[in-house]
């Protein structure tokens, strides 16, 4: 007789309404008429990313959470409160990004994605249907599968359970990632660069995974961390290790593993690399704090030197190369490069008791560079010229005089990005930092404060260009935003200032909620 | 027969699939070498299980085909994509994004 597993529903609630929408999605893509899809995709969307957001706030201030949050689903998720805080930022950033999705009024082509992906790029149908008003609607169930990946992949108490996250939100991530209704040709190629790479590092993971049970017979974080603190952890463990961190590393875009994420951020649709910057990187690291901490916490010292080597390539390469960049969107992919190593500094300020600041602040972090690159993307979408949006840097010269609103928000989330205090940026680097110097890491900080210093340029760059320069004669224009990409643009810059002038509230909500259990 | 030999095949087969993902050119044949990882590990996690006697890793092994068979749908459906515009499947001509 096989026993049911214990299920918390009201544990399990968000995952359910996020994976109840995108079913839903699918259905309403079967049975809908196309002419109303869009708006009912949109709604479905926004009610599972919303609602996953409000019932994890729901649940995080109904529930006692006094022993740090419970274990369900037959041990195979562990909704803690560090599970639901990340949780929470996932969704939050994702109902945002379901809003640029759902833009519909900048482009004279109607829309971000494309009409019919099935169409050869290029093709005379293909141009017919270039400013047809029809979208592949289906990016909002697959949009919506990813964000529920994600939401699993930051509470799975279980490598089996990581490894089907990684992959439930990877695949739709692929697929999305290729969908641009303009630049078709680029789209597909970051798709398909995005893919195998992917795929690649997700069978390092899992020839991680393979060793790691080989070695320890279990798969489960909590049980690893026990049968590795008894032996100290042999050959098999150490590799095992390496390989997982290698899959994680990959997904969070961090240098060494970071080669496709200029093109994946370049060639996809801008609110896809919105979506994909903000969320992939909340997950990925999410996984990355449980694995390390839950899982291999007494085998502190095999991985820390490790984290620490690639944390000072990735801030390095991400600052140096992005010097180089004369696109925006290559640019930002840089940046996000550099802020992985950023992260991974905050990561190691762990104690070895399980103290220390570094989980508070490297989820403060994520929600404040969520936000702020979430924001930086939407202003991406507004500056365009005759063929889709203007990237290149040189296409910025004189926004200022252009648009003075547009180049404001722009430079608030590149001050952010930088990392200026009186923003959001500040304040979450400043936490990173000071938790790795607790732990005795500060020649580590002292490379990441250099290499803050030489990012800072290029993102300064922008705004020296947009304020200072003369305007080209024929420059971009800056589209009127509809109303979703209004809200967004207002709540990730509001967002920003906020959590720069007053963040106290919000990081002592992340102090309270650095509890894994497992 | 000792269970090193499986795990040291399983090895070489992981091996061999990685080295391919790096040289081969033909996103097909780079998506086989994947596969082929994939199931090497298919064959580390079925003897583990038999060399600890438990069923965990058989079962793993089922879910590892089951995410295989979906990445091979994603996979196929962009590289297809991707051939009926360029006519060619060659990793090395999708080149527009670069630097």
């Amino acid at each position: 007789m096989i026993e049911a597993p214990d299920l918390s529903l009201a544990a399990l609630a968000p995952l359910l309404f996020v994976f109840g929408a995108a079913c839903i999605g699918v259905l309403v893509e079967a049975f809908a008429p196309r002419d109303v899809r869009h708006p009912v995709q949109v709604a479905v969307a926004l009610v599972g990313t919303g609602g996953g957001f409000a019932s994890t706030l729901v649940y995080a201030a109904t529930q006692d959470l006094s022993a740090g949050g419970e274990i369900t689903a037959g041990g195979a998720l562990a909704v803690d409160k560090a599970g639901l805080f990340l949780q929470a930022t996932v969704a939050g950033l994702a109902t945002l990004a379901m809003l640029l999705f759902a833009e519909r009024g900048l482009d004279p082509a109607r829309s971000a994605f494309v009409a019919a992906a099935a169409v050869p790029a290029g093709s005379p149908r293909d141009r017919e249907l270039a400013t047809a008003t029809r979208v592949q609607t289906e990016v909002y169930p697959l949009a919506l599968f990813a964000v529920g990946g994600m939401m699993v992949f930051v509470t799975a108490n279980d490598l089996l359970i990581m490894f089907v996250a990684l992959e439930v939100l990877s695949l739709p991530l692929y697929l999305i990632s290729g969908l641009a209704r303009r630049r078709r040709l680029l789209s597909q190629e970051a798709a398909v660069k995005y893919f195998l790479l992917g795929a690649f590092a997700s069978a390092f993971f899992l020839y991680g995974l393979a060793l790691v049970y080989g070695a320890t017979g279990t798969i489960r974080l909590g049980e690893i961390r026990q049968a590795v603190g008894e032996d100290g952890g042999d050959v098999l463990v150490v590799l095992g290790l390496a390989l997982l961190v290698v899959g994680l590393l990959f997904k969070a875009s961090v240098a060494p593993f970071h080669s496709w994420t200029p093109d994946v951020y370049q060639g996809a649709p801008t609110p896809v690399t919105a979506f994909m910057a903000a969320c992939t990187k909340v997950a990925a690291f999410g996984a990355i704090l449980r694995l390390l901490y839950v899982a291999f916490g007494t085998e502190e010292w095999t991985w820390r030197p490790l984290i620490y080597g690639v944390a000072i390539v990735s801030m390095v390469l991400g600052a140096v190369l992005g010097l180089t960049q004369t696109d925006l969107k290559r640019m930002l992919a840089y940046s996000s490069i550099a802020h992985a190593g950023f992260l991974l500094t905050g990561v190691l300020g762990l104690g070895a008791d399980g103290a220390g600041s570094g989980l508070a602040a490297t989820m403060f972090y994520l929600l404040t560079y969520g936000l702020t690159t979430l924001g930086a993307f939407a202003v991406l979408t507004l500056v365009r010229d005759g063929d889709g949006e203007a990237g290149h840097l040189s296409q910025w010269a004189g926004l200022a005089s252009r648009s003075p609103l547009t180049a404001a928000v722009m430079g608030l989330f590149l001050l952010a990005l930088a990392g200026i205090p009186l923003t959001a940026g500040f304040t979450g680097k400043f936490a990173v930092f000071r938790a790795a110097i607790e732990e005795g890491a500060w020649p580590l900080v002292l490379v990441a404060v250099l290499a803050s210093a030489v990012a800072a340029f290029f993102y300064l760059r922008v705004i020296v260009l947009m304020y200072f320069s003369p305007p080209a004669a024929d420059g971009p224009t800056v589209g009127v935003p509809g109303i979703p990409t209004t809200v967004v643009l207002a709540v990730t810059a509001s967002a920003t200032l906020a959590l720069g002038i007053l963040p106290g509230a919000v990081l002592d909500l992340a102090e309270r909620a650095a509890i894994f259990v497992g | 027969m000792t269970l090193t030999y499986y795990l040291v095949l399983a090895a070489i087969l992981f091996t061999i699939g990685a080295v391919g993902v790096l040289v081969r050119r033909n996103a097909i044949v780079v998506f086989m070498c994947i596969e082929l990882m994939l199931n090497s590990v298919n064959l580390t996690l079925v003897t583990f299980a038999r060399a600890t006697g438990t069923v965990d890793g058989q079962i793993m092994a089922f879910f590892v085909m089951v995410v295989a068979a979906a990445e091979v749908v994603v996979g196929l459906a962009i590289i297809m994509s991707i051939y009926r515009t360029r006519r060619s499947a060659s990793v090395d001509d999708a080149n527009l994004l670069k630097y």
